[in-house]
């Protein structure tokens, strides 16, 4: 039994420790909510306080490349999940093709990510290099929310590769019928989902007209 | 992993009576280890390392202000001292202080449990919150900030000098710690309790601790986010707060106060449940309305999110903002004073017993509330225009801070050193001590109502002589409290090698933690404990039942 083999300290029956696995890391991801929470915030003070401008500026970045990215995330999530369903049905080899094909689809967001920043570079879009230069003051506040909330969540995209890999490589994981690892990596992920959920529409779909 | 195999038969006769202290001599059992026990005891100690050099800033400050002119110290150099001293004690001393110490070391006690739920998280989180506080140091080798501990923007963006990113990072970091540390205790507080221990059974230390933990995880965060923001604009120039770009200074002061009020809760939420505790024990009595008690550690954590804008009452916030969010701030006043009301209930026809922790604890209840009642006249908009920023706010936050939360974290420690040592210390020696505290601590901090008052502003250090005598009488305290916080040092000291060797309920407490012995063994329990009764069941018809003590 897998599952007695992992059991740990204070624990004595594997389904409590289950349990509280699974509380912990709930808990930890209503921590990383607030933490974006902070960030939303500040996007929503920034539009209050310049409507217009803050309209314009996000009309100058791609929003083909956010809504691809979005499209890419959200099929990442579901491979997720469905490598949670797998493994709780006692299907390793698919539970390990659904995480792969996860993080291919994490790279890709990554990949497209750093192309866009690549555009945004050449147009001199990047505030603190010397070849910037914005149409407006807010232009370049928008900028700089841009560069940090974007950043901070591709941070959050790399630790969840990283989670997904370890699931993905670790044999006992993918056969682990409660799928603790697997769930709780997936879990992680579908929290980094989300956050790009907000993030696409707070940056991305105001400047549509 | 080699180990676990056993966990689930516990052969517990042959490893468990050994006392946590003895099992395992090297470095590497205590550096290494994952027992919360000697994980508390780490905390301990580097706790009082940082209390010892915040403590050295304010000694400095307070010398400082012996004169209206403001001799010993450069204005620069006199920012940059109150700036770490504030830093040091909020983050290094004044968070972790109880949660980490004694919650860490009794809460799996209190609730019958071996460990936390995830004792190397416990570990990692300890060795965290130590690389936080050697960047402080480095800090403080390298001359500080002068920001304030509140790191108000455009001053730390722009123009402080400094080691203002250095400084925002180990806060980052220790912020790692308090979240690691939330996210064990509610854990472990849902998922270890014993058979038996239902939520109506918890001590009101677990339900402080609990309510703290909810305010680790949700506020952490938002202070998180609030530095790299502030990092962000000083280091790569990629600011949101920049009001040169049409960015708001205004919305640092929400983020970073939306953290820091509930902060103030993080550091009085323990410090009421180490009292509810000290109280019926000293009494010999149930607790008077326990339900109340419990829930208003609740409601003083969710309504403690909601008050930060009374930080910003002159900071050009809409007066409409300014009124709800003092309503507010007085609602909070509510639970807290249903809790001083039932401690006082409690021990009303007790059977009391006035030793050091109750000391300690009369002391808490006194100075809470007059910290408590000034921060009602500060949550009033209309005095809060005059007092802002004065020495009332200074002397209210300390009431609160240090006459509320040192004086509970000595206490605490006080009651359940003989717990965590298995020593017993000297008696008359604590009493002497918490008496000096409570006379140091008001000389040091009454006069500074009245200057406040009178219209002495903080942060300055050059004052108008008409205030030199008060600030005399202030520094004078100081010295008294130095000298009453030094005393525990020393006796608790001197009692691991020579202090005679404690019962395993010296108090003849109820609550789990005294049905093992002192010290524990390291799995806490020699058996299993099962919980069939309420807690502070104190049969007073029955005195004959401390005879067992």
């Amino acid at each position: 039994m897998p599952e007695q083999r992992a059991l740990h300290e204070p624990f004595h029956q594997p389904a409590r420790q289950r349990e509280a696995d699974r509380l912990g890391m709930i808990v930890f991801l209503a921590s990383e909510a607030m933490l974006f929470g902070g960030l939303f915030a500040a996007a929503m003070a920034l539009r209050l306080l310049h409507p217009v401008e803050y309209v314009a500026a996000s009309g100058h970045l791609k929003l083909w490349l956010g809504t691809a990215n979005t499209a890419i995330l959200l099929t990442s999530s579901l491979m997720a999940a469905v490598a949670v369903e797998a493994a709780r049905s006692g299907s390793p080899r698919l539970a390990g093709w659904s995480l792969g094909s996860a993080i291919i689809l994490a790279l890709l967001f990554l990949g497209i990510k750093g192309y866009e920043y690549l555009g945004e570079y050449r147009e001199g879009l990047v505030p603190g290099l010397a070849n910037a230069h914005f149409g407006t003051r807010t232009q370049q506040l928008f900028m700089n929310f841009y560069f940090v909330s974007t950043g901070l969540h591709g941070v959050h995209v790399m630790v969840g590769i990283g989670l997904l890999g370890v699931s993905a490589l670790s044999r006992a994981a993918r056969e682990d019928r409660a799928a603790v690892l697997i769930g709780n990596a997936a879990l992680y992920w579908h929290l980094v989902d989300i956050i790009w959920l907000f993030l696409y529409p707070t940056l991305y779909l105001p400047g549509v007209s | 992993m080699s180990d676990a195999a056993l966990d689930i038969d516990r052969p517990d006769e042959e490893v468990e009576d050994i006392s946590y202290l003895r099992a395992g001599h090297s470095l590497g059992s205590w550096f290494l280890t994952t027992d919360h026990k000697r994980i508390a005891i780490l905390y301990l100690v580097s706790i009082t390392f940082f209390f010892l050099i915040g403590g050295v800033a304010a000694a400095l400050i307070r010398l400082d202000l012996l004169t209206p002119a403001g001799d010993l110290m450069t204005n620069e150099g006199y920012n940059r001292a109150f700036s770490l001293h504030g830093i040091i004690m909020v983050w290094f001393f004044l968070i972790p202080s109880i949660p980490n110490t004694i919650g860490n070391f009794i809460i799996p006690l209190m609730i019958g449990a071996r460990d936390l739920a995830f004792p190397r998280l416990n570990l990692l989180s300890w060795y965290i919150y130590i690389v936080a506080g050697f960047i402080t140091l480095a800090v403080v080798l390298g001359g500080g900030v002068d920001t304030g501990w509140t790191f108000y923007t455009p001053l730390s963006t722009m123009y402080a000098n400094g080691m203002v990113v250095a400084t925002v990072v180990a806060v980052f970091i220790s912020g790692f710690s308090t979240i690691l540390t939330g996210i064990n205790f509610i854990v472990t507080i849902h998922k270890l309790r014993a058979p038996g221990m239902t939520w109506s059974r918890l001590p009101l230390f677990i339900w402080s601790h609990y309510a703290v933990s909810i305010i680790f995880v949700l506020a952490t965060p938002v202070l998180a986010i609030t530095l790299i923001l502030v990092a962000a604009e000083r280091l790569f120039g990629i600011g949101v707060f920049d009001p040169a770009l049409g960015g708001d200074p205004l919305l640092f002061q929400h983020l970073f106060w939306f953290y820091s009020h509930p902060a103030v809760y993080i550091m009085v939420l323990p410090a009421m449940g180490v009292i509810s505790e000290l109280i019926t024990s000293a009494a010999h009595k149930r607790i008077f309305g326990y339900w109340f008690v419990a829930i208003a550690s609740i409601a003083i954590a969710v309504i403690g999110f909601l008050v930060w804008g009374h930080h910003m009452f002159v900071s050009g916030q809409s007066i409409y903002a300014s009124a709800f969010f003092s309503f507010l701030s007085i609602a909070v006043a509510v639970p807290s004073a249903i809790k001083v009301y039932n401690w006082t209930a409690t021990l009303y026809k007790g059977d009391i017993m006035i030793d050091a922790p109750l000391l300690f604890a009369m002391g808490f209840i006194g100075l809470f509330v007059a910290g408590g009642l000034t921060g009602l006249m500060l949550a009033m908009l209309a005095i809060d225009v005059h007092v802002h920023d004065t020495y009332f706010v200074v002397a209210h936050f300390h009431y609160i801070m240090v006459g509320g939360t040192v004086t509970a974290f000595f206490g605490a420690l006080h009651y359940w050193w003989p717990k965590i040592t298995g020593r017993l210390y000297n008696e008359t020696l604590a009493r002497i001590a918490a008496v000096v505290i409570l006379v140091g601590f008001n000389l040091t901090f009454f006069p500074q109502f009245m200057l406040g008052y009178e219209g002495m502003p903080r942060r300055y250090h050059v004052y108008p002589p008409e205030f030199q005598l008060l600030q005399v009488f202030s520094s004078a305290g100081a010295a008294l409290l130095a000298v009453g916080y030094a005393m525990p040092t020393f006796y608790l000291l001197w009692s691991l090698r020579r202090g005679p060797r404690a019962p395993a309920n010296p108090w003849g407490a109820t609550g789990l933690e005294w049905t093992t012995s002192s010290p524990p063994p390291k799995h806490n329990f020699t058996q299993q404990p099962v919980v069939v009764r309420g807690p502070y069941y104190y049969p007073l018809e029955h005195p004959a039942s401390r005879a067992n003590a």
